[in-house]
């Protein structure tokens, strides 16, 4: 059972909703949270427990090898990303800007530039005591968030049995790494607020959502703010609201300490019990 | 020795563009030949990405001996020019190529 | 002309909705740019009239001509993405999969793929409700914003401005630290940063600074909710102190910013607030700054 919770926008309560969904589905059913937001991943300021493991990640990248070169200058050519440059007498590589495509590595006459791992990013897993938490966090100049979520991803399923209910916080937006990270999932809860900024993004999400044939739930934060144009939209288009965790300031200042909000406010724990029932009635469902 | 400026247009009035990466022109002043020569950069306008180490390229095939520009290089290209031997100035972005040069000469530029 | 470039790091931290709120100051003085295409909300504000659209074309992905296709293979060999499928002997490609590398395309025995441009949004020029111009744009589904739709729009709004002499260009820039924001910055004479009092605000707040920085730009700090966590507030005061970034504002918590949003106004043109004077203020001292 795999959920992915994503919003159209970044700072619409997407975080908030993983950690704190993760701690309270935990005391039903067996749980791993992945932090799939790699360029920014902020779930582990408020999650805390015993490192198990950790690990770096790497990607292919080219190197030059002077000694081989002729400078032909034909990986320069190929190179569609333009991270293989030709300087003088000499060949630069820009690894955050490589893709790892192979071609400027595998058409070299003179096998010049072979392919090395480089070291893009960094993964760790902590036991909490009530549930697994795994996050991936790419080293600072590093630009592509894919490979990263990807191998991130296929960590989760090697590592976690197929029975465990798997939560991904995936990055905002609709672009390549959402898509990566919202690919394999069961369920995709949709964050969004009651205002307009929230449902213009949400409409977005929902284009997204549907392109990709995924089904998908919407969660409204901060409700009470704002209009019903949300709910509205979402009525008018058959689109499940799982929960509406409520506006309340008190929340925005548990959210800046970095703690749990539910523990002290029992109307998000009831609106967190809504989403825990349809998950695992679904989850019931879907071993059938 | 030759001056490198990124420029706006193909001549000494023109405007300095303040950008290194997507500079519309490599302007380059020859002061022993007393003469400009420009490289039209425009087409670095469809990279997407990258558009930095390719402009750091150019430059180098055009060997000047000090490049006088605006901000400054970000990240990559900063990493490309690294190979050239170029001192590099900047704080010119808000100047004509001519104010840029007068203020290079008077030592009014940040070395970088 | 100056150019002031608005930044955050993190998303949800006001943002838009100061930017959009300097733009409504600045009337026909300013031309806007908003940079930040992922999550373009500033025309939800400025209400734009959408006068002159074209297409924008980015990136390449690669195109199979089933006529010239013997079904080799070697294509599917070579990507490394996984995006040629095959179907009964049929190759394929998956464009959500392709990255545009163009490998393919240039070992294909019978030059049967071609690497086709991908046309992923449309950028405008509209007349906003101030009477002023704004530049901005939209992207399809899976596309990503990049240097090049960011320096197109950044082009356009110089241009308009050039023109019609106007002095100030105002851009929302991009979130994150990558490419676009890069390009957000590149050519800017002012960085406003817009942060919130939370450990992701403070966090994010320090990754974007090391990219102002580099640029050697001059920038100040609008410090959102300053009120939702004091103790943060006071430690984010001390890290622009000491990387001499200036102290433009501290505005309270306030949901007057999202009440003003949802009948479509600036917090400027909602009824009296204080933080509508605080914003006045803050943009009488941004223009003090730039232009000593």
């Amino acid at each position: 059972m795999k959920i992915a919770i994503a919003s159209g926008k970044g700072g619409t309560g997407k975080t908030t909703l993983a950690t704190n969904l993760s701690s309270y589905l935990a005391e039903f059913h067996p749980l791993v949270l992945v932090d799939l937001d790699v360029e920014e991943p902020n779930s582990g300021l408020f999650i805390h427990g015993e490192l198990i493991h950790s690990e770096d990640t790497f990607k292919k990248i080219p190197i030059w090898d002077k000694n081989k070169c002729t400078l032909c200058g034909l990986c320069q050519e190929v190179c569609n990303f333009h991270s293989v440059i030709k300087l003088g007498n000499q060949i630069m590589v820009f690894p955050e800007l490589c893709h790892g495509c192979y071609a400027c590595s595998e058409l070299c006459p003179d096998e010049a530039l072979p392919m090395i791992s480089e070291k893009m990013g960094e993964l760790k897993y902590y036991e909490t005591g009530s549930f697994s938490f795994v996050e991936s966090k790419l080293d600072i100049g590093q630009e592509q968030a894919v490979p990263l979520i990807a191998q991130t991803i296929a960590y989760v399923e090697k590592t976690f049995p197929d029975d465990i209910v798997k939560l991904y916080d995936s990055p905002p937006g609709t672009s390549c790494p959402v898509i990566e990270a919202t690919k394999t999932a069961d369920l995709i809860i949709l964050v969004t607020e009651p205002t307009p900024f929230g449902l213009h993004d949400l409409k977005l999400a929902v284009a997204t959502m549907r392109e990709l044939k995924k089904r998908f739930a919407v969660v409204v934060n901060r409700y009470g703010i704002g209009n019903d144009d949300v709910l509205t939209y979402c009525n008018g288009e058959d689109i499940h609201i799982l929960a509406k965790l409520p506006n309340n300031r008190k929340i925005a200042e548990l959210y800046s300490r970095g703690s749990l909000v539910y523990k002290e406010i029992p109307e998000v724990e009831r609106e967190l019990e809504k989403i825990a029932i349809y998950i695992l009635n679904m989850k019931v469902r879907v071993k059938k | 020795m030759k001056i490198a400026f990124t420029s706006k247009g193909t001549n000494s009035e023109s405007m300095m563009d303040p950008r290194f990466g997507r500079t519309e022109f490599i302007l380059i002043y020859d002061e022993e030949k007393d003469e400009y020569t420009h490289f039209d950069n425009r087409a670095v306008e469809e990279i997407a990405h990258g558009a930095g180490p390719q402009t750091a390229q150019k430059l180098f095939e055009l060997h000047p001996d000090i490049l006088i520009t605006g901000n400054g290089p970000g990240g990559n290209a900063a990493t490309a020019l690294k190979q050239a031997s170029l001192i590099i100035f900047t704080g010119a972005g808000q100047m004509t190529v001519n104010e840029a040069y007068a203020a290079y000469k008077n030592g009014n530029l940040n070395k970088l | 002309m100056k150019e002031i470039v608005v930044v955050s790091g993190k998303g949800g931290t006001g943002k838009t909705s100061v930017t959009a709120s300097l733009s409504f100051l600045g009337g026909k003085d300013v031309v806007t740019a908003d940079c930040d295409v992922d999550a373009a909300d500033m025309h939800l504000l400025l209400n734009p009239d959408f006068a002159y659209v074209e297409d924008f074309y980015s990136g390449v992905i690669a195109k199979i001509d089933q006529d010239t296709c013997i079904s080799c293979g070697k294509c599917a060999q070579v990507c490394r993405y996984d995006a040629i499928q095959v179907d009964d002997g049929i190759h394929t490609v998956i464009p959500l999969d392709c990255e545009g590398c163009g490998y393919c395309a240039r070992i294909c025995p019978e030059t049967a793929i071609t690497m086709k441009e991908q046309n992923v949004g449309k950028w405008y020029i509209s007349t906003i409700k101030t009477g002023g111009i704004m530049v901005h744009a939209r992207l399809g589904i899976g596309a990503e914003n990049s240097g090049k739709l960011v320096a197109r729009v950044k082009n356009e709004v110089k241009k308009i401005a050039g023109e019609s002499g106007i002095d100030i260009i105002l851009v929302d820039g991009s979130p994150g630290i990558g490419c676009p924001v890069v390009s957000s910055l590149s050519g800017a004479d002012f960085v406003v940063l817009v942060t919130e009092p939370t450990v992701s605000g403070l966090h994010d707040l320090k990754r974007v600074h090391e990219l102002v920085k580099k640029f050697n730009i001059k920038s100040g700090c609008i410090i959102n909710k300053a009120d939702l966590n004091p103790e943060i507030a006071d430690l984010i005061k001390v890290f622009l102190g000491k990387e001499d970034i200036i102290h433009l504002a501290d505005l309270p918590y306030d949901e007057t910013f999202t009440k003003a949003m949802t009948m479509g106004q600036t917090i400027i043109e909602y009824k009296e607030s204080s933080l509508k004077k605080d914003i006045a203020e803050c943009w009488q001292k941004i223009k003090h700054i730039i232009y000593i």
